[in-house]
């Protein structure tokens, strides 16, 4: 296979969600010398580009748009570690998870998905994460971004209760604070004092960057 | 056989696996409705009678009353509207709500036996909720899950159901046919096989336990085209497994049909009078 048809197979393949595929061209792609930055900004990332537009249009569902997440996920996992030596940088780090009393996944997930197929190098805590896991996570990964997700009116009150934690920490002004969830409005985001909000999983990913350039602009790296 | 009797001020309706399959209208609720949200923000619940009526009209037998909207003073605004659902309709209610003072308020402006919407099996949800349950002589929707992640072994979810049963029966003096369990019905287009995980629930909840079960049923069909036609396949196959009632949105005759024909062949409409009846108020209606 020449590198065009490679490129192009792992674009096709990612887009069906075709996960051993998708591993195999990566394998093959790596055999034949190709860079893995290519591999990854020139297949990888349009495609799941793709695969967001077609969702974003209802032209994609759900499970078609979670097995080209995994089938990504798996090139990822070997293409991480020779991105890491190259000094490849991710466009930004992004820590996500959902808030301590609610256990639904299925639309954090989906943002997951986007965010990395956007670029960004996602740490998913997963669901019920209490205030301090938050803080002890925002240590230790020094994110730029942190995502508070809720699904229930009843849950959302633990953004207020994040961001007091971060507050007490003395780690509020360290991290962008993104909020975001089946019951959450651009209001109710204002109101717990977070930056950013966005209704669905690619409005997440233009709004995360647009903050993140933002706050580059604002303090120079 | 155990049964769950609800009653309004005049009505009462019973759910049990010798019955006809009990429908919780779900539409009452401003989850996800920003229009409705902001109405309901400056007092207006006038939005409330429409829906009452799309519920009622579709073929419910119990509507589920939820105020979940952020910033206001949920109790206040969940007692008026259960107060105002009552003055439209005759059919017993199902309070919605997390928030214990919510569901408190709502209790005491109730006029009937109500259903409560919902416990889990954490102790401290336990120890909050069912003695109000107790108090006001009302039935609870339990949902076997703890702190944990939504348990995707049926194992563990049998067991959560049990410890539930145990708890409100034993510590609180709650009759096993008052609490309804919530086998908990997550989207396929999530999981694959996340549905004959929940059969199984249900089929061991029934035979073991004997309880009535309940469960939001739109849930299923989460991130798929033509929800519809999944809703009205996944319901008779719930019935089928122990599942004797659903929180759905009855205006989509599909899968009320699909529910109501069901209840003929699982033994639960005797000689399919309620079919049949159902069969001339359609003709009635178009004239024929």
């Amino acid at each position: 296979m020449t590198p065009e048809e490679i490129l192009q197979g792992l674009y096709d393949e990612t887009l069906v969600g075709n996960g051993p595929r998708v591993l195999e061209l990566t394998e093959e792609g790596l055999g034949a010398g190709m860079e893995p930055q290519t591999l990854l900004f020139d297949a990888l990332i349009p495609s799941l580009e793709e695969v967001g537009a077609r969702f974003e249009r209802g032209d994609f569902f759900v499970p078609e748009m979670l097995i080209a997440g995994r089938a990504m996920a798996g090139a990822m996992e070997r293409l991480r570690p020779l991105l890491a030596e190259t000094g490849v940088q991710t466009i930004g780090k992004f820590l996500m998870g959902t808030v301590k009393g609610d256990v639904h996944d299925i639309g954090k997930n989906l943002v997951n998905i986007m965010l990395e197929g956007a670029g960004f190098e996602v740490v998913d805590l997963g669901v019920q994460v209490a205030p301090e896991k938050f803080v002890s996570a925002i240590e230790e990964h020094q994110p730029d971004i942190v995502g508070f997700s809720a699904f229930l009116t009843t849950t959302m009150p633990m953004f207020k209760a994040n961001m007091n934690a971060l507050e007490k920490a003395g780690i509020r002004d360290s991290v962008i604070v993104m909020v975001g969830g089946a019951p959450v409005t651009q209001e109710y985001a204002d109101a717990v004092g977070a930056d950013g909000y966005a209704a669905d999983a690619s409005q997440t990913v233009k709004r995360a960057k647009r903050l993140l350039e933002e706050k580059r602009a604002k303090v120079p790296a | 056989m155990l049964h769950t009797v609800l009653r309004s001020a005049t009505k009462e309706v019973v759910l049990g696996h010798d019955r006809p399959f009990c429908l919780i209208g779900e539409r009452i609720n401003p989850t996800g409705r920003r229009i409705f949200q902001e109405q309901l923000r400056e007092g207006d619940l006038s939005a409330i009678e429409r829906d009452v009526r799309a519920q009622v009209e579709g073929g419910a037998d119990v509507l589920d009353v939820n105020m979940g909207v952020p910033l206001t003073d949920e109790p206040e605004l969940l007692a008026k509207a259960i107060q105002m659902v009552q003055g439209l309709t005759d059919l017993p209610i199902c309070i919605d709500s997390s928030v214990v003072e919510a569901l408190e308020a709502g209790l005491s402006v109730y006029q009937g036996r109500a259903l409560v919407n919902s416990v889990t099996a954490e102790d401290e949800r336990l120890e909050l909720i069912l003695p109000l349950v107790k108090k006001h002589d009302a039935a609870i929707i339990a949902l076997p899950n703890d702190h944990d992640e939504i348990p995707m072994e049926a194992d563990k979810r049998v067991e959560l159901t049990r410890k539930i049963v145990r708890v409100a029966t034993e510590e609180y003096g709650i009759d096993a046919g008052d609490i309804v369990i919530d086998p908990l019905a997550m989207p396929i287009g999530a999981d694959t096989t996340t549905s004959l995980v929940t059969f199984e629930v249900m089929r061991r909840i029934r035979d073991e336990i004997g309880v009535n079960m309940t469960c939001g049923a739109s849930n299923v069909s989460f991130g798929m085209p033509d929800r519809h036609t999944l809703n009205a396949a996944w319901l008779p196959m719930a019935m089928t497994s122990g599942l004797t009632s659903a929180i759905m949105d009855t205006r989509t005759p599909k899968v009320v049909e699909a529910v109501k024909a069901a209840d003929v062949f699982l033994g639960h409409d005797d000689w399919g009078m309620a079919w049949i009846s159902a069969h001339r108020a359609k003709q009635a209606a178009s004239g024929t």
